[in-house]
């Protein structure tokens, strides 16, 4: 076992745990986007930010793939953290406003306002659909392509991969475009209003859109005008 | 495509994770370019999925999934070469190839790509065609050195990077050597010190190539020393060779930079130094 403090409380962990889930076994909430229970941690957004040791040596890490350590000292909402995730949050919307997940997290944040180039990019490269075609549907018919700017989310030389089983794991789990997994419910696709088009899926031939990665989805649609 | 040369690349290489670069390069190397199915066979014959490989072919830069044409132009945009120009140099290479970075020519010849950094950083802005070094490449240098590549001159010597041309750093006078070719062009002529006698000694000018010639038997792992032929002044600096400890020779490169030789026989510790020579450059006007 492995005692650590968090925001002035001990806690006892089992070696292996991250500081997310002890954290969140206190009941400290933590905001994650691309981590999700079943999947490989992976940090990619940032979100979940914590703080760690103390004075000049005190630094930020993700809480999600960081391990636990003896005595460890952790502070899950300090000025500096709650200053990280707000850009942090700030970035997102710039770069993904459609996103109901994000949005709600901006007014969760109490982020006002968007002070960078607004774009509209339909993914934030969290890799949550990657592992999960991996790692749960077996399949790892998508992947990442390219790098740094250039890179993207994507079946090999963009064409429909015969791996794919068309399961929708990949919708399902996507925080970007909460759009693309309400198609069950169709009532409940309200977001895109900024963009102000109407509800997708619905509206187009029965289904013939869902598979966002095999045919444009609507991020793409609003991207394109 | 040929798929028991893919099979054969494969099975040289293939046991680690490690190895599909090297598998990659290979095959790469072999067409010229990463073909959609040379990939698939790849995937099928290594058990890597196809979107990994995929996702590495995209990730290098060394890898183009696009034929390319006959001649790589490769024009760094590194720090150091951006601050002396590069942007411009690839501007101008993009107009007198009618091509953007990353694209071929219309009649295959020349595909133009940029780089960050060639680890030439002294000899900036630099310009590699076909595995030849042009550095300190200004606008007016483009035509010529396209005009060359098309007629197929220039051609490096081997696979030995970039050829230097060397004074002694003491009298300032050329230490090349053109009645001693190494590697087909001159070479670095310097007098070696051992065992109480003088040598002549010859070294390859290609930063990268180790041929060396001596008029005496040298035992491997003596440490001699190097004069110049010219003034007869020591060469040897306070700079310890990286690989072995041994102390190293400087030299001037004309373009401006100093190349240290480590002096044990055998050894084959090299460097390019720029940050000497920047210091001196700054020292200079003082002392004049
Ligand atoms: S949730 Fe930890 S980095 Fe995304
Ligand atoms: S920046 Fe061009 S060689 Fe280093």
């Amino acid at each position: 076992m492995i005692t650590l403090t968090i925001n002035g409380l001990e806690v006892s962990v089992e070696e292996g745990t991250t500081i997310l889930e002890a954290a969140q076994f206190l009941g400290f909430p933590i905001p994650t986007l691309c981590h999700m229970e079943g999947l490989t941690p992976y940090g990619a957004c940032r979100l979940c930010v914590v703080e760690i040791g103390e004075g000049p040596n005190a630094k930020l890490v993700s809480s999600c793939t960081y391990l636990a350590e003896q005595g460890l000292k952790v502070r899950t909402a300090s000025k500096r953290v709650m200053r990280a995730r707000m850009m942090i949050i700030e970035l997102l919307l710039a770069s993904c406003p459609q996103s109901k997940i994000i949005q709600d997290l901006a007014s969760k944040y109490d982020v006002r306002q968007q002070r960078f180039r607004q774009e509209y990019e339909d993914c934030i490269l969290c890799g949550r659909c990657v592992r999960m075609c991996e790692e749960q549907m077996m399949a790892k018919a998508i992947g990442f392509r390219g790098r740094g700017q250039n890179r993207s989310i994507g079946t090999p030389f963009d064409i429909p991969s015969d791996i794919c089983r068309q399961c929708g794991g990949c919708i399902y789990v996507c925080p970007a475009c909460t759009l693309r997994c309400t198609y069950t419910e169709p009532e409940k696709a309200i977001c895109g209003g900024c963009a102000n088009i109407s509800p997708p899926c619905i509206q187009k031939d029965h289904f013939d859109d869902l598979m966002c990665y095999m045919d444009p989805c609507v991020a793409c649609e609003i991207k394109k005008e | 495509m040929d798929e028991q040369v893919i099979e054969k690349i494969v099975a040289e290489h293939h046991g680690s994770l490690g190895g599909i670069l090297t598998i990659l390069s290979e095959v790469q190397a072999k067409y010229g370019y990463l073909p959609e199915d040379s990939l698939r066979r790849v995937a099928a014959t290594t058990n890597v999925s196809l979107t990994d490989l995929y996702g590495v072919a995209t990730f290098y830069k060394a890898f183009s999934l696009k034929p390319r044409g006959k001649h790589l132009v490769s024009v760094c945009l590194g720090t150091a070469c951006h601050v002396r120009g590069a942007a411009r140099i690839a501007e101008e290479l993009c107009k007198q190839l009618g091509v953007q970075p990353g694209e071929t020519t219309a009649d295959k010849e020349f595909t133009l790509e940029t780089v960050n950094c060639l680890g030439g950083c002294a000899l900036g802005p630099i310009v590699v065609v076909d595995g030849r070094y042009y550095t300190n490449v200004r606008k007016s240098k483009v035509a010529e050195i396209l005009r060359k590549t098309r007629a197929g001159l220039d051609k490096p010597q081997g696979n030995h990077g970039f050829p230097l041309t060397i004074q002694c750093p003491h009298c300032q006078q050329n230490l090349m050597d053109p009645a001693k070719p190494i590697d087909g062009v001159p070479s670095i002529h310097l007098t070696l010190c051992w065992n109480g006698g003088r040598h002549s000694l010859h070294l390859s000018c290609f930063y990268g190539s180790f041929v060396s010639a001596c008029d005496e038997e040298i035992p491997v792992d003596s440490v001699v020393g190097i004069v110049c032929p010219k003034c007869g002044r020591d060469l040897t600096s306070e700079w310890t060779c990286l690989e072995c400890g041994a102390g190293m020779a400087r030299l001037l490169v004309q373009e401006g930079a100093a190349l240290m030789v480590c002096t044990r026989s055998g050894c084959k510790g090299r460097r390019l130094d720029l940050d000497t020579i920047l210091a001196e450059e700054t020292n200079r006007p003082n002392q004049e």
